[in-house]
């Protein structure tokens, strides 16, 4: 499903700069190519440029500088009503004037379809999203997540290939959010529509993607399928903003293969896998996951350190630990039988194999 | 949880009561609050408005100056067409003697020539004789000698229909009507100009709040949509009006459409208009119009912009994503949403309008004042304060039934002024 080439792509930004006063680019020479049918999710801190990103794809601003294309054709002067691109906002913008039925017929109404094959169109979209007995009601008497999913069926309800997605979920409760996710995971693939989807929440873009955009001031920092993301972060802001990581500064001593020696701050030698690093004397960033610790003593990477905190999490123990000067470290470790026992204050041995730790920029 | 006795609070009291209780000392904290503002009020707004509208219906003149003669008139049948015996003309006499004597026979003199001219000086002339009246021979032909009118049933008529302590007189003749012989009939052709004259307030109030629509609609969607800096100076612009006194701001009205006036000296040398063929733009319904549509537009973006301003820019987005024109999107989204603002101001102007004085009052002319014009007439010219009250009364009523109204077809609850 994955496409990188831009012939093939569905969507596709090509160069794309985007200046909201003329001396700020808030969007810098993005890059982007969308397969027919993908999932993907743009992902970054706020102020980032994701929902601009999505507006220049809707047609609400226009790039600066750059082509979009969909389906091969630059829709740079096509005018947002003409683009077929089906959109759900943060908080819905369900016409709150108009029944759900009256919301989900106006797009249907603007394409001149009959009335009869309109009401069914309306039923339809509504037993997708189970909220079949609600067509007569007004938005404001629905919960927050019956909002969401006549929403969701107004986007879907004229057949778009292409749907956009800024923050869907972002108003609702974390259970609710999970169950959301799934559904709309669900529609996807069952109506093989393209998604594009604009979250801060990482775990959400991990869960419902097949690729994650992660953007960071205007640029996507890595672009990859949620796995890689989280296993292979090529650089250090991928690796800070996904998932819980342990930073460790070091400066390059030796290369072998493609492993590097770094001799972090505080009088440490690691091995670690150079994945965007220099060469020999610069500086370099090493991440390392909590979950790939372990509390033995063994292998190319060991060290002892001082437990400084453990918080009681049910499936696992979190501990805080002090790693060569730095107070910060963390350590998963799994709450089974044959797992140690740690108090604060002791000094415990730790180890990790020298390909979980990646040798990132500084 | 059905059964019927009433919650019990700590101290053993019902809860009602000890909430009462507490909400008390509130309520009379802010009753205290408000107490300044409502005596002032009460005293300046209120109670003139509930004595004037008082005034409407009052008409204790005729029995407290005549009280005897208004005994006697109870067993007169006015249908008779007969004047009335001795016995009423003795009571009369009794009367006017007294009246006289406190000077009020002219003040009634008035009053009754509101209802049936002559009596002013009918009154005037019999109270001069008054006191050369014998009291011994009949008083009827002593009546007829000083003015035979008095043997005219229709001056008894008056007398007597008015002789009770209340009155629709002035109601009826604020909407052209009167009590005649027969009960009530319409007033002759040449005395019916009130219906007209509400007609023509409503008709010019309801025309200039849809021109002040018309033209505000499309600033306010303006101020509403534009970037904060530019949307302040429109905005500021708008509200100068509000600066300037209103009488030069009528008074400018004069100088631009009076026939020699700049609009028509532009119109004339652009060659539009024939120079003696120019336009009449003041003195009638036009000037008006125009005038009061400047005066009152600024009530009308008010509202409007503060609703427009609510409405978020992402349902047109989503409309449009929806594969709604620009067209469709404003009158099928954005136009409903603003209806409100739409309503808010419209009441707003149209009540304004209705009751408006000065601006029809300058650049009215004949054919361009309202029933307002007509109110101040009576109250400060003519004096006639009942035919005064009774038009405002009606005025108020109109009003409110219009309020009603619009609260069936559109619902109070959907106006918003912010
Ligand atoms: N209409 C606008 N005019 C001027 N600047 C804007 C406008 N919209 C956004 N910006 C700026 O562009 C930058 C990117 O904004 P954008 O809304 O795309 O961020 P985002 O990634 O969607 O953030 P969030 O996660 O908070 O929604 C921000 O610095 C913002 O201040
Ligand atoms: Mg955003």
């Amino acid at each position: 499903m994955t496409s990188n080439s831009s012939s093939d792509a569905f969507v596709a930004f090509e160069r794309v700069q985007k200046s909201y006063d003329g001396e700020i680019l808030v969007v810098k020479d993005l890059n982007l190519h969308i397969g027919k049918g993908e999932f993907l999710t743009m992902l970054g801190p706020s102020g980032s440029g994701k929902t601009t990103c999505l507006m220049m794809l809707a047609g609400f601003e226009t790039a600066t500088h750059g082509d979009i294309l969909l389906g091969g054709k630059p829709i740079n002067n096509i005018p947002p009503h003409k683009r077929g691109i089906g959109m759900v906002f943060q908080n819905y913008a369900l016409f709150p004037h108009m029944t759900v039925g009256e919301n989900l017929s106006f797009p249907l109404e603007v394409r001149k379809i009959g009335k009869s094959e309109r009401e069914r169109m309306v039923k339809d979209a509504l037993d997708m999203v189970q909220m079949g007995d609600f067509a007569g009601r007004r938005p404001a008497q629905l919960s927050g997540g019956q909002q969401q999913r006549i929403a969701l069926a107004r986007a879907l309800v004229f057949k778009p290939e292409l749907v956009l997605m800024d923050e869907p979920l972002g108003a609702l409760d974390k259970q609710l959010r999970e169950h959301m996710q799934y559904e709309i995971k669900h529609l996807h693939e069952s109506l093989g529509i393209t998604v594009v989807y604009v979250t801060h929440d990482q775990s959400e873009a991990l869960t419902m993607s097949d690729r994650v955009a992660v953007f960071e001031d205007g640029r996507i920092q890595q672009l990859a399928a949620p796995d890689d993301l989280y296993e292979r972060p090529e650089n250090a802001f991928v690796a800070q903003f996904i998932g819980e990581n342990n930073t460790l500064r070091g400066k390059i001593t030796a290369q072998n293969g493609p492993l590097v020696s770094v001799d972090v701050e505080g009088g440490l030698q690691v091995q670690a896998l150079a994945v965007n690093c220099g060469g020999v004397g610069e500086q370099t960033t090493l991440s390392l996951r909590p979950e790939r610790v372990s509390l033995n003593g063994d292998g190319p990477n060991s060290t002892s350190a001082r437990v400084l905190e453990l918080i009681y999490l049910g499936d696992h123990i979190r501990c805080r630990l002090e790693v060569s000067g730095d107070d910060q470290f963390i350590v998963k470790v799994p709450n089974g039988a044959g797992q140690k026992h740690l108090v604060v204050g002791e000094i415990t041995p730790i180890s990790w194999q020298s390909e979980d730790c990646r040798a990132l920029d500084f | 949880m059905s059964d019927s006795s009433p919650v019990i609070a700590a101290d053993g009291r019902p809860l009602k009561a000890s909430l009462n209780r507490a909400l008390r000392r509130q309520k009379i904290r802010a009753l205290l609050l408000i107490a300044p503002l409502l005596l002032f009020v009460l005293v300046t707004f209120i109670a003139p408005i509930a004595d004037m509208l008082f005034r409407s219906v009052e008409n204790d003149i005729v029995s407290n100056t005549l009280p005897r003669t208004v005994v006697a008139l109870d067993d007169w049948d006015a249908g008779s067409g007969e004047t009335p015996d001795e016995m009423i003309f003795a009571a009369l006499a009794a009367d006017l003697a007294e009246a006289v004597a406190a000077k009020r026979h002219t003040q009634l003199g008035t009053r009754l020539n509101y209802e049936l001219s002559g009596m002013s000086s009918l009154f005037r002339k019999t109270g001069r004789q008054v006191k050369k009246l014998d009291m011994d021979a009949p008083f009827r032909e002593q009546f007829l000698e000083i003015e035979e009118d008095w043997a005219d049933p229709e001056i008894w008529i008056t007398i007597k229909a008015n002789s009770s302590k209340y009155t629709a007189g002035y109601f009826l003749n604020a909407v052209d009507l009167q009590n005649g012989p027969d009960g009530i009939e319409a007033r002759p052709e040449n005395q019916r100009i009130y219906v007209k004259l509400f007609g023509r307030t409503i008709f010019l109030s309801i025309s200039i709040t849809l021109s002040c629509f018309l033209l505000g609609y499309p600033i306010a969607f303006l101020l509403a949509n534009l970037k904060a800096r530019t949307s302040n100076i429109l905005m500021i612009l708008v509200l100068l009006p509000f600066w300037t006194s209103l009488l030069v701001r009528t008074s400018a009205w004069k100088v631009l459409l009076q026939q020699q006036g700049v609009i028509n000296d532009v119109l004339v040398w652009i060659g539009l208009v024939a120079d003696d063929n120019r336009l009449e733009l003041i003195n009638n319904q036009t000037g008006t119009i125009i005038a009061m549509t400047h005066i009152l537009l600024p009530f009308m973006i008010l509202p409007l912009y503060s609703v427009m301003k609510t409405i978020p820019i992402t349902y047109v987005r989503a409309a449009k994503s929806l594969g709604a024109t620009n067209w469709t999107t404003f009158w099928r989204v954005y136009f409903p949403q603003s209806v409100p603002g739409i309503g808010a101001g419209s009441i707003l102007v149209f009540i304004l309008a209705i009751g408006y004085y000065i601006t029809p009052a300058l650049v009215g002319g004949t054919s361009g004042t309202f029933i307002s014009n007509r109110i101040a007439y009576h109250i400060s010219s003519s004096l006639n304060w009942g035919l005064g009250a009774a038009l405002g009364a009606i005025l108020l009523a109109l009003v409110l039934v219009l309020y009603g109204l619009y609260d069936k077809i559109v619902g109070i609850d959907n106006v918003k002024l912010g």
